[in-house]
């Protein structure tokens, strides 16, 4: 009796382990890589630093202050005040939130294009694939920086409202960025839409549009959400060059891109550097936590790319 | 009885870099209510590509179905729009594939893979898909049904696969069951728990299979009505006792002697001198000539066509046109 009792005891256990999904399994294993957890630690210590960090500040009127021009750290200042007497830890935790918005942003619309364009060139091929990717194609062609300069230089041209450029650089970004993703999406689509348990679907009798979301875009997942990680790095990167240049988001809406745009001044640069150094280490940490993290990601979630 | 599916001249090609493949070369059969029809034959003999062209899975550019009629309970599949072909597919056409573990979508649950067609076909909403998926697992002799609705495929064994598989093609009460080589990846004493579980469906919810496999033993268990195939086109057919009793073609009986039978260990096992003909040289000739212990001088020069013998089997061999053979 007792005996029995513990077999399905030991019976229970078994099944509790068979319960756990996929995304579970892929937690535990993501747990195991110390590296990528830490990773992912910094990313979201930034992010609760960035939104949550300025209620805490009793300066975030980011009033003028001529008697507080370019302080060096001390008490009431940790991070020192910058040439207009603000303080730089304020404006540097005010720039995340944009940075950091304009990357996740950016890349939730770069991954919605990408993967929406790529699965329909993928699965249908013909004439829809030829049309899409040859706009990838062209896209892809023209290195990307260069792009947006050049959009960077328009906005200004047309003389965009500062607090609509925000916007108008996620949607830049978006643009360079789709391309890559859609192709890959297309190249899995492409041998997804040939393994037997499409034919499976289709002779179950499905639409087309079930096909392709449920059952092809669900496979594509795991490598979609390695791509995007990757890409929130890639944009929070572009968004700096691009502020740091003035073409991106223009003060007085701080971003740490404009911020380290203090660098460009000799006397900055050399006398004062806690004007670039706290928003340069930020982008820095981020950028580098973020990839280390998706490259985690990557070895959890992409077997093919394991040895 | 009547017909359910009734083929005939059924041509499908495909197209290669060396040329025009015929891989279904004017194949004719009937599949009556009820019916169990194993298409037998060895690997290229083109009996899956009948199947692939039944359901619609032979794919511009690479092939198509090039002539022939598929008239399955008096419409033609063949000439069907879209929108209807789908209504029928899943839903009175069921097909089971050989390799159960590449045929279930891999990120997604067991449930909701027999749900899918529930929903789509019969209209069920997703609570009544769920509670019929899971009384379908049941119904397929699996443990612990709620459970296994929630694994995922790799979880699974392939026997356990199969037998979702199966619970997904009976889903929703097809007219006709297509199953190509549903064993072949299985080891035995699951076959055998497949087969049966085949057998039962057929007797208690009146549809037709339509087998497709290699091996003579499943025929034997399961076939009501024999096609023998060979370089895509029907070489014998007639009812399995009488195929197996007295089998007409050289090839039938070439296969049915390459059969091991137990305490008759022979030094070596029989097998068909030769290999199958290349598709893309056949000439107006018996296909089989060059492997044919009987082989006629006319078996060279010209093809024979299926005839009606006595004992209503069908064969398509010279041995059997009197006319030429005395000549």
């Amino acid at each position: 009796m007792e005996a029995n009792s513990r077999m399905t005891g030991l019976h229970e256990s078994r099944v509790q382990r068979q319960k756990s999904s996929l995304f579970r399994q892929s937690l535990k294993r993501l747990m195991k890589n110390k590296l990528a957890v830490a990773g992912f630690g910094v990313v979201v210590c930034m992010f609760v630093l960035c939104f949550i960090g300025p209620f805490f500040s009793p300066y975030t009127d980011n009033k003028i202050n001529m008697t507080l021009m370019n302080k060096a750290p001390n008490l009431q200042h940790l991070l020192g005040t910058d040439a207009l007497g603000r303080d730089i830890l304020t404006r540097v935790m005010q720039a995340g939130r944009i940075s950091l918005t304009v990357g996740l942003a950016s890349m939730l619309l770069s991954v919605f294009i990408g993967a929406l364009l790529g699965a329909i060139a993928g699965y249908y091929r013909g004439i829809a694939d030829q049309v899409i990717m040859r706009i990838a194609d062209l896209l892809m062609t023209i290195p990307s920086l260069p792009l947006l300069f050049i959009f960077g230089a328009l906005l200004s041209e047309w003389k965009v409202r500062a607090d609509y450029r925000m916007y108008i650089v996620m949607l830049m970004l978006s643009i360079v960025n789709w391309p890559g993703l859609a192709r890959m999406v297309r190249g899995q689509m492409l041998s997804l839409r040939e393994r037997e348990f499409m034919q499976a679907a289709v002779v179950l009798g499905l639409r087309d549009s079930r096909k392709l979301f449920h059952h092809l875009l669900p496979n594509v997942v795991p490598l979609l959400i390695v791509m995007a990680t990757l890409n929130i790095g890639g944009a929070i990167l572009s968004e700096s060059v691009l502020s740091f240049f003035g073409l991106g988001v223009m003060p007085p809406t701080p971003t740490w891109g404009n911020m380290i745009d203090a660098a460009n001044n000799m006397i900055d640069f050399q006398d004062h550097p806690w004007l670039w150094i706290p928003p340069g280490l930020s982008i820095f940490a981020t950028v580098i936590a973020i990839n280390i993290f998706g490259d985690g990601l990557r070895d959890v979630l992409d077997p093919k790319q394991k040895r | 009885m009547k017909h359910l599916m009734n083929i005939e001249g059924l041509s499908t090609v495909f197209y290669t870099e060396e040329g025009k493949v015929a891989a279904v070369d004017h194949v004719s059969f009937q599949v009556r209510e009820g019916e169990t029809v194993c298409i037998v034959g060895e690997s290229g003999c083109g009996k899956s590509v009948t199947a692939m062209s039944i359901m619609g899975l032979v794919e511009a550019p690479g092939g198509k179905v090039a002539g022939g009629k598929i008239d399955f309970a008096g419409e033609d599949l063949l000439g069907m729009d879209p929108n209807t072909l789908r209504a029928i597919r899943g839903n009175e056409i069921a097909m089971i594939f050989q390799e159960p573990m590449s045929s279930l979508n891999p990120v997604m649950k067991i449930g909701e893979q027999i749900m899918e067609p529930l929903m789509v076909h019969l209209k069920l909403n997703k609570k009544q898909a769920r509670l019929r998926a899971i009384e379908l697992i049941t119904q397929v002799g699996i443990a612990r049904p709620d459970q296994i609705a929630d694994s995922y495929p790799h979880e699974l064994s392939g026997g356990m696969l199969q037998r979702i598989m199966i619970a997904i093609a009976i889903s929703c009460n097809p007219k006709l069951l297509i199953a190509d080589e549903p064993t072949t990846a299985l080891d035995v004493t699951i076959q055998a728990q497949i087969l049966d579980m085949l057998r039962e469906f057929k007797a208690s919810g009146g549809m037709s299979i339509l087998l497709i496999t290699h091996d003579l033993g499943v025929v034997a268990e399961m076939a009501d009505y024999v096609i023998v195939m060979y370089s895509g086109k029907v070489v014998e057919e007639g009812g399995v006792v009488e195929l197996f009793n007295n089998p007409k073609h050289p090839y039938t009986k070439g296969l049915l002697k390459s059969k091991p039978v137990v305490g008759q260990r022979l030094e070596e096992l029989y097998s068909i001198p030769g290999q199958v003909p290349n598709p893309l040289e056949l000439e107006p000739s018996c296909y089989f000539h060059d492997r044919c212990e009987q082989c006629l001088p006319v078996c060279r020069s010209r093809q024979p066509q299926l005839k009606e013998l006595d004992g209503g089997q069908k064969a398509a061999c010279w041995l059997y046109e009197e006319a030429e053979v005395h000549v």
